[in-house]
């Protein structure tokens, strides 16, 4: 058995291979086998690092050297130096950009230490459907300190002091938030878990729910202990069986060890949960539109006050949080609200979830302190755009979110400056384009969603989300006016100023920020009739080069509406009146004599 | 108490109070058009929906809307600064670019809300273009819909749901594709809609109307083989007047009998007299059930419930067929009167009854329904051929180049247009239970009544009850109007818990005067309280104030049907009921 | 199971697991067993994450490694689903992804029986609050 005593990782991401670090591992490989040490050090390839900014990388253990934006030549140098003599090459390492002292350690890295996992702690480290899995992870020792311990005013206090903040994107204070709802007058009063989901490619809170279904259980027992409420409700879509086969699981192991029902932990404290199936309604994201399905009732949202605290499910006191705001709480409990707080920014306490998504190379589900920039999220820990394309905007806070440009990459994410930024925070999407979008079609594409999940109950929403969009295809159709840039623009504003609900009040932000920030591209629509992503297909122009034309007649052969014409052997011409751009010819073409612009 | 400042005034407000109130209380009107409110009958609809009353609030992020944004202490508002203007028009305009613009020939023309609100904002172009919502057209016996005019405002939602409890209505789809419909988009005939006509009463567009039957009737008017008789519901003079912008609560009873001599018609009779009628058989019915069940008959169905509504008779169909045996088995007024005309009054002008159009003007679109029932026609020839609602009327009146507000009054002709003050009543809620009690007091005690003004019986509160001395004998007497009302009582009958021996149920909220073919009221409770005060009146000024005491009813037994409750009787003026559960 | 009665109760509880898991997360049971955790979450199960896992199970019994697989949530690592961790007794963990039949065999036949790391590595990206 060949027992390596030193192993060398090279990057096979994408980024990485692309910078050569496939001939890297070779020359490792090939000089260690010159060597002679073929049989003592492994060379393997690892997906990617995430840290593509400095790639090509190179990690050598059980040192855990890292090392930098290393070349096929520099090869023989690491394998002289560091494997066969043990010194570090010191000009390869990693340089930190705040005080310039070389970091030999990846763990003493930035970018290893930008994500902690707060809300996902237990999310992919232990096995959801074992309670006492979560239990060894002191799992509902936060429950059985506040029954025991604690009376409720003191449990809010310290949600109060921790500074969490709602995470489905409202961003309300979540301590004040359960003080209203405990000083509410009521018989009966309730504590609903908004599971309702929405976002295009958002899967914070399915995940928890997935991988840690108990944290939010005693989260919720928690908060109804801080309430006064006995009873939960889990307002989930029916489109997330797994995690609702996993809370099931959950809910039934936690009747089973006394966690849930009644007299839990011997303290005389009821508590209960139900499972509340949504249809998938974006809307019923929204509090007061959640109740109103949890109801029976169609769901729309209704003007606030009251307040679901005043006056929520059956019109009793009701206190709404996100999966993720509830995730946090038992941490919060245990370690303290000082230690919470001191993650984060000032106004915006602890982590975010996001789901990185789009043009990235590490798409996946990321926690990061409040704080942190946007481009530490892209570069750092997303791994940069995909092969090695431009950055061109990042879209955060689901469809109704801002476009933001490259000159916001510094701004910390935080509640209050992306809101400055001109988008928001939302429940954590997070949507990265880069040079080949056209952002045009881009706030189309999210208008778009918004006029699916509308849910018609008022003006501005129901139609003037229509208007919007019928305004946008105008211009992708290349048939826009200057003037309706600026129709564009008051009606958006209008829309946010009048709509009802959250929904409707941020449905035009993708179109306003781009408006803002990609001013130069919607002005290529309407002024050039250009696309210059080249996404807009009715804007794109199909010509022959005569040079290059053979005059096979494949193209005139297989054009759908005849708009190709010329004999054989001699340059075909397109007919621009008759063209749909439907581009059969430029695939057909064997001689690339199809131009497109 | 609250302070605040509505553009620039301060305003003292109770708490509770909408910013919306508060401004109207110093005169500020800020324009609405999803709201509705029918003052102290507890009928609300403000789902905050339209947006046009959006106002400024100072410090608030984005504009309120100021019907369901309650005042708060230091609250500064701004009703018309440029930022609130803009999107109030924008918001109108956006309306308006979903709306068929075609105005000029849309039944609603000139009583539209929506209408008036862009002539109110002075809207002169509409800046987005785009597509349109397309519906099909619903059409049933009573109600037209013209659901591509629906604004969603909900109106007629509220009504349907929260007021009448049918549930027939609904908000249906999403987005701009949001309509409201019966479930699954079925047509209404197919649904349990009772025709109340309260969601056409509502309706700020054209989207729900009645169905127009007046080309039929100039067409009988102007047929020379056909004898045209009219009659007139006793809700009908107290509002036709709206019509031709004379004050709410006006009773126009000589002049509109005038009117519908020179619209052509041969005889204008009077729905009174059949109220009177009905009176009589739904009275001796009521004693009937009553000495049996003193006699200890246990088996006799109490309590009584009236049956001159139609909706009524629909709601129970559809919900409550169980207790199919408890109401009286009276036709309503509209119903005998033509049951007598096209037999009694037939045989008097020696016509055969196809000869004969009876017309019928009633305050109500259910009425169009009910005289479409199979049960109501002999031979395939219906008793009353049409059913025209107030509207109507004066549509026909208008073509007819009639100046309403100048005609003299003339008398109805007879023998079928006298009535008693009671016939006159049955137009108010409180009113058939009313005369009821006057005639059924007197068979029953065998002596004259002491008073005729039961006040305990009128009012508007939705849910009433009295208790009347007959002579010894308590009888407990309910009302209800409004459906959601009555099923509150039908609940409690069911149940067995009812302590009424009569009731009174009316579908419409204050009666007929209230009812859905009335002139549109725009949510102004003070025009329904007025005309029914115009009611009492009108039965305060008549001679015989008792159905018994009704000359011609006394000589129609004699001539005609021998006694109330008689074989004939039950034949011409008695019906049975259907489960359509 | 019975109900967990009081604080304390749990508190034991608590422990009695707690000292299970350190086992097998550090490894230093002395009988050596080797930890798979498969991801999954709706990511990694619509990655073949489940045919994963049963692959490991049934290849690992027929080969006699004495081994735990045990499923757990989403780790975060989407781009590379299906992911494992890999836990070598006395050894750090290892988070592979895209394993499918194949890299799991592959996994199997060199990580866990022969001690060396195969391509297709993923550096943990975060910390959790425990460290």
């Amino acid at each position: 058995m060949a027992d390596y005593n030193m192993h060398v990782l090279v990057c096979g991401g994408t980024g990485c291979k692309a910078s050569e670090s496939e001939q890297i591992k070779n020359n490792f490989k090939k000089y260690l086998s010159e060597l002679g040490l073929a049989d003592e050090v492994q060379v393997i390839t690892t997906g990617c690092f995430g840290f593509c900014e400095k790639g090509p990388i190179v990690k050598i253990l059980p040192d855990n050297t890292f090392y930098t934006q290393v070349t096929p030549k520099d090869v023989w140098e690491i394998v002289e130096e560091h494997i066969v003599k043990g010194r570090k090459v010191k000009h390869l390492l990693y340089k930190d950009p705040k005080n310039d002292h070389l970091i030999p350690d990846a763990t003493g890295m930035d970018f290893y230490k930008k994500q902690i996992r707060i809300a996902l702690r237990n999310c992919g480290f232990i096995n959801p459907e074992n309670v006492e899995e979560y239990i060894a992870r002191d799992g509902y020792a936060a429950l059985g300190t506040c029954l025991s311990e604690k009376t409720p005013e003191e449990v809010i206090q310290v949600v109060k002091d921790s500074g969490l903040r709602g995470r489905g994107g409202g961003g309300f204070p979540t301590g004040l938030k359960w003080e209203l709802t405990r000083k509410a007058a009521g018989d009966q009063k309730y504590v609903v878990c908004n599971a309702d989901e929405g976002d295009p490619g958002a899967f914070m809170d399915r995940s928890i729910l997935e991988g840690d279904p108990h944290s939010v259980i005693e989260a919720m027992a928690i908060c109804g202990y801080c309430v006064g409420a006995d009873k939960g409700l889990v307002y989930i879509r029916a489109e997330y069986p797994l995690a609702i086969q996993r809370l099931k699981v959950a809910i039934n192991q936690a009747k089973e060890y006394g966690l849930l029902g009644t007299d839990i932990l011997g303290t005389g404290f009821h508590f209960d949960i139900e499972l509340k199936y949504g249809a998938g309604a974006f809307v019923c994201g929204e509090e007061t539109a959640l109740i109103h399905s949890m109801e029976g009732l169609r769901g729309e949202p209704t003007v606030k006050p009251p307040f679901p605290a005043e006056s929520g499910y059956l019109g009793k006191p009701t206190n709404v949080n996100n999966v993720e705001t509830f995730a946090n709480i038992p941490v919060i409990i245990n370690k303290g609200a000082a230690w919470f707080s001191a993650i984060g920014t000032e106004k915006s306490k602890g982590t975010k979830v996001f789901a990185l998504a789009g043009n990235i190379n590490n798409v996946g589900l990321i926690e990061v302190p409040m704080g942190t920039t946007l481009r530490e999220v892209i570069y750092d820990i997303g791994g940069g755009i995909k092969d090695g394309k431009e950055f061109k905007s990042v879209q955060t806070g689901g469809p109704s979110g801002g476009c933001l440009t490259k000159d916001f990459l510094d701004v910390p994410i935080d509640y209050d400056n992306l809101l400055k930024a001109g988008s928001m925070m939302g429940s954590g999407g997070m949507i990265v384009m880069d040079e080949g979008d056209c952002m045009v079609s881009i706030a189309k594409f999210y208008l778009e969603f918004t006029l699916e999940e509308s849910c018609g109950k008022c003006t501005p929403c129901r139609i003037g989300n229509k208007r919007l969009h019928e305004i946008l295809d105008k211009i992708t159709s290349g048939k826009g006016t200057r003037e309706d840039l600026d129709r564009l623009r008051i009606l958006g504003n209008v829309i946010k100023d009048t709509s009802l609900c959250g929904l409707g009040q941020t449905s035009p932000n993708p179109v306003l920020s781009t408006l803002d920030n990609f001013m130069d591209e919607y002005l290529a629509h309407v002024d050039e009739h250009k696309c210059p992503a080249g996404q807009c297909k009715k804007l794109l122009h199909y010509s022959i080069d005569d040079e290059k034309c053979t005059g096979c007649t494949l193209c005139f052969r297989n054009c759908p509406v005849g708009a190709i014409s010329g004999e054989k052997r001699s340059p075909h011409y397109i007919d621009q009146s008759l063209c749909i751009k439907c581009g059969v010819c430029l695939e057909k073409c064997k001689f690339g004599a199809v131009l497109i612009r | 108490m609250i302070n605040l400042i509505v553009d620039n005034k301060p305003v003292v407000v109770k708490k509770g109070t909408t910013v919306l109130q508060a401004a109207s209380s110093i005169g500020i009107e800020i324009p609405t058009l999803c709201h509705m409110k029918l003052e102290d009958m507890d009928i609300e609809n403000k789902p905050g929906g339209c947006r046009v009353c959006v106002v400024e609030v100072m410090g608030r992020k984005n504009l309120a809307p100021a019907c369901v944004t309650l005042a708060t202490e230091g609250m500064e508002v701004k009703t018309h600064s440029i930022r609130v203007v803009n999107a109030r028009r924008t918001v109108v305009e956006l309306i308006l670019s979903d709306h068929p613009a075609d105005c000029l020939i849309c039944a609603k023309s000139g009583n539209c809300e929506l209408q008036d609100m862009a002539h109110h904002l002075g809207i002169r172009e509409i800046h987005y273009k785009g597509e349109q919502s397309t519906y099909r057209e619903d059409t049933s016996p009573a109600i037209i819909r013209e659901i591509n005019k629906c604004i969603m405002c909900r109106r007629c939602e509220m009504m349907c749901n929260e007021v009448q409890t049918v549930g027939v209505l609904s908000a249906v789809n999403r987005g701009f594709n949001a309509v409201v419909a019966p479930a699954f988009e079925m047509n209404l005939d197919h649904s349990v809609c009772t025709y109340c006509g309260q969601c056409v009463a509502v309706c700020p567009t054209g989207a729900l109307t009645e169905v127009d039957q007046t080309g039929a009737v100039i067409r009988a008017l102007s047929d020379p083989s056909k004898t045209v008789i009219v009659q007139t519901a006793p809700a009908v003079r107290a509002a036709l007047g709206e019509e031709f912008h004379m004050e709410a609560g006006t009773l126009v009873t000589g002049k509109m009998a005038a009117a519908l001599r020179r619209l052509g018609f041969n005889y204008v009779f009077d729905t009174d007299f059949a109220a009177d009628l009905t009176i009589m058989e739904e009275g001796t019915e009521l004693l009937g059930r009553l000495s049996a069940y003193m006699k200890g008959d246990k088996n006799v169905k109490l309590p009584i419930l009236t049956s001159c509504c139609p909706a009524w008779v629909k709601f129970f169909e559809h919900q409550f067929p169980e207790l199919k045996d408890i109401p009286s088995t009276a036709r309503s007024p509209q119903q005998m009167f033509g049951a007598i005309a096209k037999t009694y009054f037939a045989e008097k002008l020696k016509l055969k009854r196809e000869e004969l159009v009876v017309v019928s003007i009633m305050p109500c679109v259910a009425k169009k329904y009910e005289s479409s029932r199979e049960e109501f026609s002999m031979n395939g020839n219906p008793d009353v051929d049409y059913a025209l609602t107030t509207r109507e009327l004066a549509r026909l009146i208008n073509l007819a180049n009639i100046d309403f507000r100048t005609l003299p009054d003339e008398n109805f002709d007879q023998p079928l247009g006298e009535s008693s003050g009671a016939g006159v009543i049955f137009g108010t809620t409180g009113g058939v239970i009313e005369a009821a009690v006057r005639t059924a007091y007197e068979v029953f005690t065998g002596k004259p009544l002491p008073r005729l003004d039961f006040e305990e019986l009128r009012g508007m509160d939705g849910l009433r009850k009295a208790t009347i001395d007959f002579n010894g004998t308590p009888i407990n007497i309910g009302i209800a109007h409004g459906l959601g009302n009555a099923r509150k009582l039908l609940e409690e009958i069911k149940a067995g818990t009812s302590e009424f021996h009569a009731i009174e149920i009316m579908s419409c909220p204050g009666g007929c005067i209230g009812g859905g073919g009335q002139p549109y009221h725009h949510g102004d409770v003070e025009i329904l309280k007025k005309r029914q005060r115009a009611i009492y009146s009108e039965d305060k000024n008549k001679k015989i104030r008792k159905s018994h005491e009704n000359p011609y009813i006394k000589k129609l037994y004699e001539e005609f049907l021998g006694e109330p409750m008689s074989e004939k009787a039950h034949h011409l003026l008695h019906t049975k009921y259907f489960d359509r559960s | 199971m019975t109900k967990i009665k009081t604080l304390a109760d749990l508190k034991r509880i608590r422990d009695e697991v707690q000292s299970k898991i350190k086992l097998r997360e550090q490894g230093d049971k002395p009988d050596k067993l080797v930890q798979i955790k498969v991801s999954m979450a709706t990511c990694g199960i619509a990655s073949g994450a489940k045919e994963t896992m049963t692959y490991l199970i049934d290849e690992l019994e027929h080969q006699g490694i004495d081994a735990v697989v045990t499923q757990t949530g989403c780790m975060g690592y989407c781009f590379a689903e299906p992911t494992i961790e890999l836990t070598i007794p006395g050894k750090e963990p290892v988070v592979y992804g895209h394993v499918g039949k194949e890299k799991a065999l592959e996994i199997i036949e060199k990580h866990i029986k022969l001690g060396e790391m195969v391509d297709g590595i993923i550096p943990v990206s975060y910390k959790t609050i425990d460290e």
